[in-house]
């Protein structure tokens, strides 16, 4: 029953030989293949999460975008509408001041008118009553110097015109 | 009908090969002073120890290997170192003379120390000289244990220079075999915490089982050496287990070995603690007997089926030795497919087992 006997110089070797590549491989070998598995194990599921996570803000922003476009297009339109309004009312407006201001200048022309007429009645009218006392005042000069036919005239006139003071 | 043919050649192919072996059994016939095959000596010098690595014959001139021997004589000639070839190519009745001691190796049938190197004492007696010779066995150990450092030492270099790099097919390999261990085997018996510090020495465990036993069925130099299969390196693997079990149990493990909740009457007279101790003994020494003989039992049978070859052959002539190769070669295939899988099996259940007891040593109650 050798086969079952251990043999002392086998168990040495044995011994030698286990425990180095045990202690080099405890020391060298098993921590680090298992801590950088870890490591990268860890590492992984981090950035899983993180990609989660950035998936899921991505998603608030688009939502945020979307708000703010739909935000700005209503802030558009509304603005279009006022500056339409706007428009409508300035030009509105302008006619109304055009208007008013046509109908100043154009009565303003027509008192201007009225008075200039009336000056220039008033100026011919002096001018006439000039122009006669001038011709009345020859007249009388040349018919004063002549006595008989003043006489004569004044007759006549008095005939013509009072044939009742008839002398 | 192809698959037929297919058969049939392969059939004729196999009854070729065994005309080789059957061949040499005819002239050993015609040459009586050539000695009759001896089975035990064929198998259990292929499956034992040995002083020398036998990797051939050609023309009846073994090639080998040649191991030093390292013995210490009790005589007080001291310590003696030489190389194998010196005792290994002794005829009968030859010895070897070293430093005035006389060596020779007893033939592997012999009832005092088979196939071990014996000196000739004074009184022409014969005695067992101290032997710690690197034997093939040794060269097996060493075998794997320089793979197993040639093989994940590169991966754990790069995994230390760049954690985070990305593995290459190689470190992919490595990771999986050691994760397959480690979350298949230690995780699940022994605490987390734990994990860290007993992992190692589980890991080197089942990498050594599993690779000494590919090895030992891998059936030319520099393997085939029946590493796993010799009691002195299980007795080793079953020690250091048992070392780490109880060096490093807690209080509670010993708590129930020496006072384990029974009545007082079994503990007071200590029945129970004695039991329990010696249950600590049992447990690696089951793992010890079970490794062993599972992988001694099957290199036993395959070096039978081929013994057989032989035997049915020297019986009942060439014709009967060439039926029987075939049968045999069959056979050996299927012994082969299956020690293939009792090499993982046997590395996986003494690494489960181990952590077990392990993990039992530092378990902590949760009540209380």
């Amino acid at each position: 029953m050798d086969l079952f006997l251990p043999e002392s110089g086998l168990v040495i070797w044995m011994l030698i030989a286990f425990l180095i590549v045990f202690v080099i491989l405890a020391k060298a070998g098993w921590p680090m293949i298992m801590g950088a598995v870890e490591k990268r194990n860890a590492h992984i599921s981090e950035s899983l999460l993180a990609a989660d996570e950035a998936n899921k803000a991505l998603a608030g922003i688009e939502q945020k975008k979307q708000e703010t476009m739909a935000a700005a297009q209503a802030e558009q339109i509304r603005i279009m509408k006022e500056s339409q309004e706007l428009k409508a009312q300035v030009v509105e407006e302008a006619k109304q001041e055009a208007r008013k201001e046509a109908e100043k200048i154009v009565a303003d022309a027509r008192l201007k008118i009225e008075k200039e007429q009336a000056e220039a009645m008033a100026q011919i009218k002096n001018e006439v009553i000039a122009l006669s006392v001038d011709i009345a005042e020859k007249l009388l000069q040349r018919e004063l110097s002549d006595k008989p036919s003043q006489s004569t005239y004044i007759e006549q006139l008095l005939k013509n015109n009072h044939p009742q003071i008839q002398a | 009908m192809k698959n037929v043919l297919k058969h049939s050649i392969l059939f004729l192919f196999l009854a070729l090969l065994t005309l080789a072996p059957s061949r040499g059994f005819a002239q050993d016939e015609e040459q009586p002073k050539k000695e009759k095959f001896d089975a035990k000596s064929f198998i259990f010098g292929h499956t034992g120890d040995s002083y020398c690595f036998h990797i051939t014959e050609i023309h009846e001139h073994p090639v080998c290997v040649w191991l030093p021997v390292i013995v210490k004589c009790k005589d007080g000639s001291g310590w003696h170192c030489f190389s194998s070839k010196h005792v290994c190519e002794l005829k009968e009745g030859e010895t070897f003379n070293h430093k005035g001691a006389n060596f020779f190796i007893e033939p592997i049938n012999a009832d005092k120390y088979p196939g071990k190197l014996v000196e000739v004492k004074t009184d022409s007696g014969i005695s067992r000289p101290f032997d710690i010779s690197f034997t093939k066995n040794a060269f097996g150990i060493f075998l794997v244990c320089a793979f197993l450092l040639a093989f994940f030492l590169p991966a754990a270099k790069k995994y230390k220079k760049d954690p985070m790099a990305k593995p290459t097919k190689y470190q992919g390999l490595v990771e999986w075999l050691t994760y397959t261990v480690l979350d298949g085997i230690i995780r699940p018996n022994i605490p987390e915490k734990k994990v860290k510090k007993f992992a190692p020495y589980l890991l080197t465990v089942f990498f050594f089982i599993f690779f000494s036993n590919l090895f030992g069925l891998i059936p030319f130099f520099p393997f085939s050496a029946n590493v796993t299969g010799n009691l002195s390196i299980t007795v080793v693997l079953a020690l250091l287990t048992y070392f780490f079990v109880n060096v490093f149990g807690n209080k509670h493990y010993w708590k129930d070995i020496l006072w384990p909740d029974v009545p007082i009457f079994l503990k007071a007279f200590p029945l129970m603690p004695i039991i329990e101790l010696i249950s600590t003994i049992t447990k690696p020494f089951a793992l010890m007997v079970r490794l062993f003989a599972n992988i001694l039992a099957g290199h036993i049978v395959i070096m039978v089926l081929m013994a057989l070859i032989f035997i049915i052959g020297g019986m009942y002539g060439a014709g009967m030795g060439s039926v029987m190769s075939i049968v045999s070669i069959f056979m050996t295939i299927f012994m082969m497919v299956l020690e293939l899988l009792v090499a993982y099996i046997q590395a996986y259940v003494f690494t489960i087992l181990s952590s077990l007891f392990i993990g039992m040593a530092q378990h902590e109650p949760e009540h209380e």
